[in-house]
């Protein structure tokens, strides 16, 4: 029953934003105009192309987040039975957790987190 | 502790209802598409509706704070006809095509933030027995599914091939994949505290007191993180600054016109909502009333206010709260955004989560 809701609710997104764009289509003016067709950069004239190359600070970010986002979802098994495995689970995810914190700290010693 | 009110709540006798009554006149299968249909149809014109009490409410408190009056000509006294006047108004006008953007991503990327926002919108409980995604998964889901989004406004900016949308996408990629950390820890620190991952199960176990108040310290501070991280994580308030509109026009949406726009702006104010709605479900006991141990008169008249009602009381608090921040405070940079979050958030919620552990394992939590 999940799965039949998870595909309802997917193909009712879809059909929004397709039935909103059909009738914005069907009911709003068009006209042409060559500027109109121009990227927008108050007025300038746009020299070169924008889809070029940008900071590598985001890129380092994203890098750093993949590490701790796996780890999110590796504790969430052991969160939802936190009660039953108790003290011993306990330990073994505070052992995990420092060896992520050491490396949250290595990064940060490093200037990983620095923006510059 | 008397727990009778959660059968009262549940609207489960009704939905089953309805099933057997379509299922005695059809066969099942045209029965369940039926059902499948109206539950569409329902989330769209809920989201709908909610979109336009949003975008009103903005617009009333942000007068409220600033000391204006707000929208008041358009629809008798208080504006009520002004946001669905320029809905119509954003319907009416033309979808542009840009030259040099790459077409097919520049007309994906609205479907996938809608997705990510309606996938979200469904998992909230607005009641009991009314849900509509209830999976064992849930928090897990909602936290994968709004992520989506973030993929939808990198689409956008990227390739609508103008510097400023570029600017704004990969600054929002920065800024919602790392809040997105502090967010999971808080709300992998309510699912220690509640022994379930399933929002539902969530819901239900704090019918003998809110988690807020069932966690005390780590519980308070897990819930002004993740207000912080959910505002970051809609692209709101303080950490607005993918669309600045002062440096970068409108971020990573400039190029969009028309409904294109508009569904950015829906999902928003949407993201708004379910971040609030999430936070209540988690922290503030979702569709649950009011209790307070011990006064019984009380607490059988809280009972009368049905769930779906409580489930709104709390929703628009914290949305109220979250408006108020945004009003309130001045916009940050980048390099104080990702250093807030790296430096500070991330140690914080952490911390959070050790706490609520030991708590949990010592038995210190009510």
């Amino acid at each position: 029953m999940y799965f039949t809701l998870l595909i309802t609710v997917i193909l009712t997104a879809f059909a929004l934003v397709a039935a909103g764009v059909c009738v914005a289509k069907l009911i709003a003016p068009r006209s042409y105009n060559k500027q109109k067709a121009e990227p927008y950069e108050c007025g300038l004239p746009t020299r070169g192309r924008s889809q070029m190359q940008f900071k590598v600070g985001y890129y380092l970010f994203a890098i750093l987040f993949l590490m701790f986002d796996i780890e999110t979802v590796f504790l969430f098994p052991w969160a939802a039975v936190v009660g039953e495995v108790g003290i011993y689970g306990l330990v073994s995810v505070i052992f995990f957790l420092v060896v992520l914190i050491l490396g949250l700290a290595y990064a940060w010693k490093k200037g990983a987190l620095k923006w510059e | 502790m008397n727990t009778s009110f959660l059968d009262y709540y549940s609207i489960q006798p009704v939905t089953n209802w309805i099933h057997e009554t379509l299922c005695s006149v059809m066969p099942e299968a045209l029965a369940i598409f039926i059902e499948c249909v109206v539950i569409g149809v329902i989330v769209v014109a809920l989201y709908a509706v909610l979109a336009i009490v949003l975008i009103y409410m903005e617009r009333k408190v942000c007068a409220a704070f600033q000391c204006r009056i707000g929208p008041n000509r358009v629809g008798g006294k208080g504006g009520l006809l002004q946001v669905p006047a320029d809905v119509l108004k954003i319907l009416t006008k033309e979808i542009i095509r840009l030259k040099n953007s790459d077409n097919f991503l520049y007309d994906l990327a609205p479907y996938l933030v809608i997705l990510a926002s309606i996938l979200t919108f469904s998992c909230l409980p607005w009641n009991k027995g009314a849900q509509i995604l209830d999976m064992n998964i849930g928090v897990l889901f909602v936290l994968a599914a709004s992520s989506i989004g973030v993929v939808g406004i990198l689409l956008a900016g990227w390739s609508s091939n103008n510097k400023y949308t570029m600017i704004g996408a990969v600054r929002s990629g920065a800024m919602i994949i790392s809040y997105e950390l502090s967010m999971g820890i808080t709300v992998l620190a309510m699912v220690v505290l509640s022994e379930t991952a399933s929002i539902s199960g969530i819901v239900e176990a704090q019918a003998n007191g809110w988690n807020i108040f069932k966690g005390h310290i780590p519980a308070i501070l897990a819930f002004v993180v993740f207000l912080i991280a959910g505002n970051a994580e809609a692209n709101r308030g303080p950490f607005d600054l993918a669309e600045a509109e002062q440096e970068l026009t409108a971020g990573y949406h400039t190029e969009y016109s028309g409904l294109h726009f508009g569904f950015f702006y829906l999902a928003e104010y949407l993201n708004l909502f379910i971040t609030a709605g999430i936070a209540s479900t988690l922290f503030l006991g979702g569709w649950m009333p009011f209790h307070i141990a011990g006064l019984d008169a009380f607490n059988n008249i809280m009972d009368y206010i049905p769930g779906v009602g409580w489930f709104f009381i709390k929703t628009f608090f914290v949305v109220w709260l979250l408006m108020w921040i945004k009003w309130t405070f001045p916009r940050l940079r980048i390099d104080q955004i990702l250093t807030f979050e790296w430096k500070y958030l991330m140690p914080t919620s952490l911390l959070i989560l050790v706490l609520m552990v030991v708590l949990k394992v010592f038995g210190l939590v009510f």
